[in-house]
């Protein structure tokens, strides 16, 4: 096989973060902010792979999988809260929440 | 098998911009499944066939799904679709987007250091469960104890 | 027996204390007993050690209690010293004191703050006792600082007048001037000589200055200043009429027989260091006379009858000090005790006759009280004779004493004699107009009150009250023969050369107070009133009436400082209105308000706010991390 230059791997993880910390700041509606939340940890579990094929043992698929894990648990405790935002709020907009100014 | 990466790498940086700038959810959702489906690529071509079909499996497959499956609850459609269009002018981009290029020439320049070249070596599921039942083990008990939280949690706080 | 003396201040302090822990709770029987048998106690046992002190051999004797604070060198204890002048001063304070406090269970009977009254009383002794029998200089200014608070607490007794209070921070910042010279001169004593005991100070002092050496007229004149303030004499003389304002017990005690004494006790104790710089023992003497003359012109204006009591004082002390200026050391403790006696029963009387005419002061609102108020009247007879020193009484003898030393002064003699002789007139006019003007002629006193409410005027004085005055009208007629025993004490100083006055000066001396007399009944007696009479022709004199306002007013003295004094400070305090320092102090606290009100504009609650504070948060830190 041909080689893959290791730093290509990082910066991609990289991009895909930035990518993901654009939409959390940016977008107005928190199923959206939810995706993008689930972006920046995808691009961690890329990282993380990407160091483990550079130096070939199994600890970086270890921790994707702690990510991974980590990514379920969070993702349907979120989807819940937006459940009960959507029930109490009938709308997703995140600025309703502004309730605690000051 | 560098240039299945680099596409593979496109087609992933594609799809999630697609993702962030999306005024549909159902789109997004898809778009999103496009780009970790991709990223699972890259993780065979790194040779970690595993993690490639945990991400495809459990990310794409049931996390993903869960969004898909609560979105068609709510019914966020077409209503949030008229929203969405007012909300994203360009203007509000503007700052985020200067931020995060900082955020990402600083990553840049932390990250880029070495210049070698990955020859990838199969890290197969054994070498992968030799580790977690060894040395992870407390880690792998850890993160149950995180989903076990994680179930509670989401029954308690979506139920009426 | 002199083992005891640590016990002398330690009753009237214990007296002290249980009333005070009593919290005024104790009925007033139970705390008039405290507080009088406190004195009496410190009486009975001054009497032993004098007993004792007296038949043996006149050794002082030093008792140390305890180290009071040890800091390098300067190790002063509780130690007291006794020797003839201590004798002396403890039988005074703790006598007359006793006699006193016995009074007051009558005077102050019906007033609701008994219990305190006699508290601050005891404190008083205990405090006056420590002045006099210390050791070293700082044990003695601990007890010239408790005898001055014991003075504000007591002239500001009635402290529900606001003038009263007044009246009291006068007394106290006056002789804190004085204080501060005093400290000053401890200072500069400490740093010269090394210690502050008395006895080792002054023989160091012997030793190691010359006389007339620039250290020796600094220690000197600074201790000089202590006494003026202490003992209301110029230019620190402004308090004591004022502080007429509270009971008359207390300007009996404090304010005519002990604490106005104690610049004249601690001029006599540290008088090695007097005698080591004549110029200032001149000054002493200057001091002395012209504070005589000026209270005495001023005492025979005056209409309230404490007032001329307390101008009275004043002039008295003049004599003591004249004395302590020509070196005529007993003569001044002698004149001390016998002005004891008769200062101390002439307020007492005026008490008595305040509080049988109802609280009146204004003697030419009275008149004719001589029938009324026998008791009264008798008193203030004899003590008044006393005081203008008529043959025989005690104060004839102690002025006499005086005069004659100043006579022998080598260079201001015959003037020192002669003002003092003009001091005694003026002494003799002034006292016997009060005796004319309160106790003969027609009663003036509110006749037709007289039988409304208050019935006819009736002299009260309970048993209580009575014997006091008794004794110490014996005493102001037979102290003149009690001997001083401070012969011993003044040995090692020069002694003056009696002066041996041919029979003219010595008549004139004797005369004059007679003359006085005279003088006073045909200004002031029954006659005075009528048509041609001296006293008309006196006040139609060109320049009478500016004479009268200037006498009256205290030479304006009290005017004077208050345009010098007083005017200036308070204009500068106005300046600071806004208390500059105390918006430094604030300042702090406004910046962290406004602190605070910044750091709340960073919690919008807003999501996306947070989101992107959160960034930038990470975005510095990559930075920080990457460069260092």
């Amino acid at each position: 096989m041909e080689a893959i230059p290791y730093e290509h791997g990082l910066i991609l993880a990289a991009l895909l973060f930035v990518c993901g910390l654009v939409g959390v700041l940016t977008r107005r509606n928190i199923v959206f902010v939810l995706l993008s939340l689930e972006i920046m940890l995808n691009a961690c579990g890329l990282a993380f792979v990407v160091g483990s094929a550079r130096w070939g043992h199994a600890e970086g698929q270890a921790m994707f999988m702690m990510i991974l894990t980590l990514a379920a648990a969070e993702v349907a405790v979120g989807l819940g809260l937006i459940i009960q935002m959507y029930k109490r709020f009938q709308t997703v907009d995140i600025s309703v929440l502004n309730e605690m100014k000051g | 098998m560098t240039l299945l990466f680099y596409l593979a790498s496109t087609v992933a940086l594609l799809a999630t911009l697609a993702v962030i700038t999306s005024t549909h959810v159902v789109h997004a959702l898809v778009y999103l499944i496009v780009s970790l489906l991709a990223v699972a690529v890259i993780f065979f071509v790194l040779g970690a066939p595993f993690a490639a079909m945990l991400e495809a499996i459990v990310y794409a497959g049931a996390i993903m799904v869960l969004f898909l499956f609560v979105m068609m609850m709510l019914n966020l459609g077409q209503t949030t679709e008229q929203e969405e269009r007012e909300w994203l002018h360009p203007r509000t981009w503007v700052g985020p987007s200067v931020l995060v290029l900082v955020l990402l020439v600083q990553l840049g320049r932390v990250l880029v250091g070495e210049h070698t070249e990955i020859t990838p070596v199969e890290v197969g599921v054994r070498d992968l469960s030799l580790l977690l039942f060894g040395p992870w083990l407390l880690a792998v008990e850890l993160a149950s104890m995180l989903l076990l939280g994680g179930l509670i949690a989401a029954y308690h706080v979506a139920k009426k | 027996m002199a083992e005891w003396l640590g016990l002398l201040p330690a009753f009237p302090l214990a007296g002290f204390l249980a009333l005070v822990l009593t919290g005024g709770r104790l009925p007033r029987r139970s705390a008039g007993i405290v507080g009088v048998g406190s004195v009496a106690i410190s009486f009975l046992l001054a009497l032993v050690i004098a007993g004792d002190y007296l038949t043996g051999p006149p050794e002082p004797v030093t008792i140390t209690l305890w180290t009071w604070m040890s800091a390098g060198e300067f190790a002063p204890g509780i130690s007291f010293y006794l020797d003839g002048l201590s004798v002396v001063m403890i039988l005074i304070i703790t006598g007359v004191g006793f006699l006193i406090h016995l009074y007051s269970t009558g005077f102050m009977a019906g007033d609701p703050g008994f219990a305190r009254f006699f508290s601050y009383m005891n404190l008083f002794v205990a405090s006056m006792l420590i002045l006099v029998l210390a050791d070293n200089l700082v044990l003695l200014y601990l007890g010239w600082e408790g005898v001055g608070l014991c003075s504000y607490l007591l002239i500001g007794f009635w402290y529900d007048n606001p003038a009263n209070g007044a009246a009291a921070r006068k007394a106290f910042v006056v002789t804190r001037v004085g204080d501060t010279s005093m400290a000053i001169g401890l200072f500069l004593l400490f740093a010269e000589l090394g210690t502050l005991d008395i006895q080792q100070l002054l023989a160091a002092a012997g030793g190691q200055w010359e006389i007339g050496s620039g250290v020796a007229v600094a220690a000197a004149a600074l201790l000089l200043g202590g006494a003026v303030g202490k003992s209301a004499q110029l230019p620190l003389q402004t308090w004591l009429p004022d502080a007429m304002a509270g009971p008359t017990p207390i300007s009996a005690l404090i304010h005519a027989a002990t604490m106005v004494t104690a610049g004249v006790y601690l001029i006599a104790r540290t008088h090695v260091l007097f005698e080591l710089a004549p110029s200032v023992q001149l000054l002493v003497a200057i001091i002395g006379l012209l504070t005589l003359l000026l209270a005495g012109f001023t005492a025979l204006m005056q209409r309230d009858i404490k007032r001329i009591l307390a101008y009275s004082t004043i002039s008295q002390i003049g004599y003591m000090f004249l004395a302590l200026g020509v070196g005529a050391w007993s003569a001044a403790v002698f004149h001390l005790m016998t002005h004891a006696f008769f200062k101390a029963l002439l307020f007492l009387a005026a008490g008595t006759v305040i509080l049988s005419l109802h609280h009146e002061h204004d003697i030419f609102r009275m008149g004719g009280m001589r029938k009324r108020l026998p008791l009264a009247y008798w008193s203030f007879l004899i003590g008044s004779a006393a005081l203008t020193a008529l043959p025989f009484t005690s104060g004839f003898y102690s002025k006499d004493e005086i005069l004659l030393a100043a006579l022998a002064q080598p260079d201001y003699g015959v003037l020192l004699w002669s003002g003092g002789v003009l001091g005694a007139f003026l002494t003799a006019v002034y006292s016997f107009r009060l005796v004319f003007v309160a106790f003969f002629g027609p009663m003036h006193f509110r006749q037709e009150t007289e039988d409304a409410h208050h019935g006819p005027v009736r002299e009260i004085a309970g048993i209580s009250m009575a014997l006091p005055l008794v004794v110490l009208a014996l005493l102001s007629l037979v102290g003149g023969f009690i001997p001083v025993p401070v012969e011993a004490v003044f040995a090692s100083a020069t002694q003056y050369e009696e002066a041996h006055p041919s029979m003219l000066l010595h008549g004139i001396m004797i005369a004059i107070p007679i003359v006085g007399v005279v003088l006073s009944w045909l200004l002031y007696g029954e006659r005075a009133h009528e048509a041609g009479s001296l006293r008309q022709r006196m006040t139609t004199l060109p320049g009478a009436g500016f004479l009268q306002r200037l006498w009256f007013n205290g030479w304006y003295m009290d005017a004077l400082y208050n345009a010098l004094l007083v005017r200036p400070f308070v204009a500068i305090a106005r300046l600071n209105r806004h208390d500059l320092v105390d918006q430094g102090v604030t300042f702090s606290s406004f910046m962290a308000q406004v602190g605070n009100r910044l750091l709340v504009l960073t919690q919008t609650g807003n999501l996306r706010w947070y989101g992107v504070s959160m960034v930038a948060g990470l975005v510095v830190v990559l930075a920080i991390g990457a460069w260092i």
